[in-house]
């Protein structure tokens, strides 16, 4: 399937366009975590251009999440370096937004949709200050850009999961960052809220940010981003969706689990 | 029953209850949230132990070597649960329910076996605490409370709780925002700065002393009782964290009082001649209120009850 007139048509258009863009937003070099004996992420560089939209792809059991918070330090990581925007991690730590995996909190938690959204103001609010109108109204601006303004009272427990995922990408919203990493955002949600979040991550991008997410359905890849990372515990393949998001690169990455009539349905690159 | 002879008999036992509930059920609020409500349970067993120990090497029962004991008794539990789970390949649960009983059990034998006859510190000591012997000898009424004669006879161990509630209440209200969130979704708080391991290290620690000074005066059955029943029954009134505060608050101080009146006036109200244990009876109260909360309480969910469509 390698059409390779529209590939180098591709590369050569891309090359100088990421020279003239800079720093990537988000640089891996070596990311190697271990959680037991054997690597869930070995040796994995990246290089996430700034103003993308990004995915990483592979397998369950990839380490694709893994990845994604090794990359944020939540997880402990055997070796690697990560550079945000061209600075160290820590120094840059304010520019990231992170939506976590839905499933990764306790929903039955006692506190309303306002509240968590706030969490995201944590870094201006620190220890003592008060939370007061202006911060209110910035979460509640946030919550009306996902659609869930009307249930800022509601308690988070209440929700369906795919306005749990909205509310999470409204505390995202809240940071006000220029890198937003989302883990599996569109895991488990109705089509409803599917088109709301692909609607304010492509919104993001048209506003100069880049955007990162952990994702496994293979058939709305390339309708939804620009960039591609694939990844079965080691780096498989990096690029434009267009010339990276290939037959030969995803049976590379699912090792040969995906039955070649399964990619024959897959939108691929033309 | 409200003059002077309530003063000097009911009001410091009380007041040192509800003191020690309330110390107890504020980092059980957390400890609840974050699935780690047997901790307090087994903090309340380690130390018995540790506080054995550091009397048989000083010879007293002052807080400080107390506490230093059951500290000390803490970092033998984890270095035992880790060494059970590791040479054992047993899950953490049962790894720390093997530890901690017979760290306990271990300090029953201890007890027993040592001559603690000359102050007050024996197994039933241990388990009941010695809440109605913690009277105010110098009150003559209510207006002792403003003689500074009698309040300077005041039985130490209320300054002593009265002290570490305030200081829990402060811990609370410094690090409401990092605690609630690190609770909620560590994850994300770790990536907005809150040192989550930290934190969650601080609240163990914070429940320790809030266990160690309960536990010297009212022993750990209370202590267990204190940690969890309080801020599971207000879990039930409330969907809202700070209000779930607030009503652990007032189950733990209704739970004391009620349980405090209800040991001393309750048997002699069934003919009775003899009133019953103040800590087993304010530890059932506090049973009662969360079984009460379970049929009642307005904020009950059916675990997998289905949500609203959406």
């Amino acid at each position: 399937m390698g059409h390779t007139v529209l590939e180098l048509a591709a590369d050569g258009g891309k090359a100088p366009a990421a020279e003239a863009g800079g720093a990537a937003a988000l640089q891996l070099a070596e990311m190697t975590v271990s959680y037991g004996e054997k690597p869930a992420v070995f040796s994995v560089d990246a290089r996430i251009p700034a103003r993308s939209m990004a995915a990483i792809i592979g397998p369950n059991g990839a380490g694709k999440s893994t990845l994604l918070k090794a990359a944020l330090g939540i997880v402990p990581r055997l070796s690697g370096k990560v550079t945000v925007f061209g600075e160290p991690f820590r120094q840059a730590r304010h520019r990231i937004a992170y939506v976590p995996q839905r499933a990764s909190v306790d929903w039955d938690f006692p506190t309303r949709v306002i509240d968590v959204v706030l969490m995201g103001l944590y870094r201006e609010l620190g220890l003592l200050r008060l939370v007061r109108r202006r911060h209110r109204e910035a979460a509640l601006a946030c919550l009306d850009r996902v659609g869930m303004a009307d249930f800022a009272e509601r308690q988070i427990g209440q929700l369906s999961g795919g306005q749990q995922q909205r509310v999470f990408l409204a505390r995202a919203l809240a940071q006000g960052a220029d890198l937003y990493l989302l883990d599996e955002p569109f895991a488990g949600v109705d089509a409803a809220t599917e088109k709301a979040i692909i609607a304010v991550l492509k919104s993001l991008k048209e506003a100069q940010k880049t955007v990162l997410c952990v994702h496994h359905d293979l058939a709305t890849v390339i309708d939804y981003f620009d960039h591609v990372l694939l990844v079965n515990v080691r780096k498989i393949a990096e690029g434009p969706a267009a010339t990276t998001f290939t037959a030969d690169n995803l049976q590379a990455t699912y090792g040969g689990r995906l039955a070649s009539a399964h990619i024959d349905q897959l939108k691929l690159p033309a | 029953m409200m003059g002077s002879a309530f003063v000097q008999l009911s009001l410091t036992p009380i007041l040192i209850g509800v003191l020690s509930a309330i110390a107890c059920a504020l980092p059980g609020n957390f400890l609840i949230l974050r699935r780690q409500a047997l901790i307090g349970d087994a903090i309340s067993h380690v130390v018995l132990p540790g506080i054995v120990v550091a009397f048989l090497i000083t010879g007293a029962t002052a807080s400080m070597s107390m506490l230093l004991g059951a500290a000390g008794a803490a970092v033998v539990a984890v270095l035992l649960i880790e060494a059970i789970k590791r040479l054992g390949r047993i899950e953490p649960g049962a790894a720390m329910g093997v530890a901690f009983t017979s760290m306990f059990a271990a300090g029953v034998l201890l007890l027993e076996q040592s001559d603690t006859s000359t102050v007050h510190l024996d197994v039933e000591h241990a388990l009941m605490g010695n809440l109605e012997s913690l009277i105010w000898f110098k009150a003559r009424g209510w207006e002792s409370l403003f003689d500074p004669a009698a309040l300077a006879g005041l039985p130490p161990e209320l300054p002593r709780i009265a002290a570490v509630a305030l200081l829990m209440v402060l811990l609370m209200l410094v690090f409401w925002r990092p605690l609630k969130l690190s609770t909620f979704d560590e994850g994300f708080a770790g990536t907005v700065g809150v040192p989550t391991g930290l934190m969650g290290f601080a609240l163990v620690v914070a429940a320790a002393v809030a266990a160690v000074a309960a536990f010297d005066a009212v022993g750990s059955i209370i202590v267990i009782a204190m940690f969890i029943c309080p801020p599971a029954a207000a879990r039930l009134m409330t969907n809202r964290l700070e209000v779930q505060i607030l009503w652990s608050v007032v189950f733990a101080s209704l739970s004391a009082v009620l349980g405090y009146v209800l040991a001393g006036y309750g048997p002699l109200w069934f003919g009775a001649d003899h009133a019953v244990s103040a800590a087993g009876m304010i530890a059932a109260v506090s049973g009662v209120i969360l079984a009460v909360a379970c049929v009642a309480a307005p904020h009950r969910t059916r675990l997998g009850a289905p949500k609203d469509a959406g």
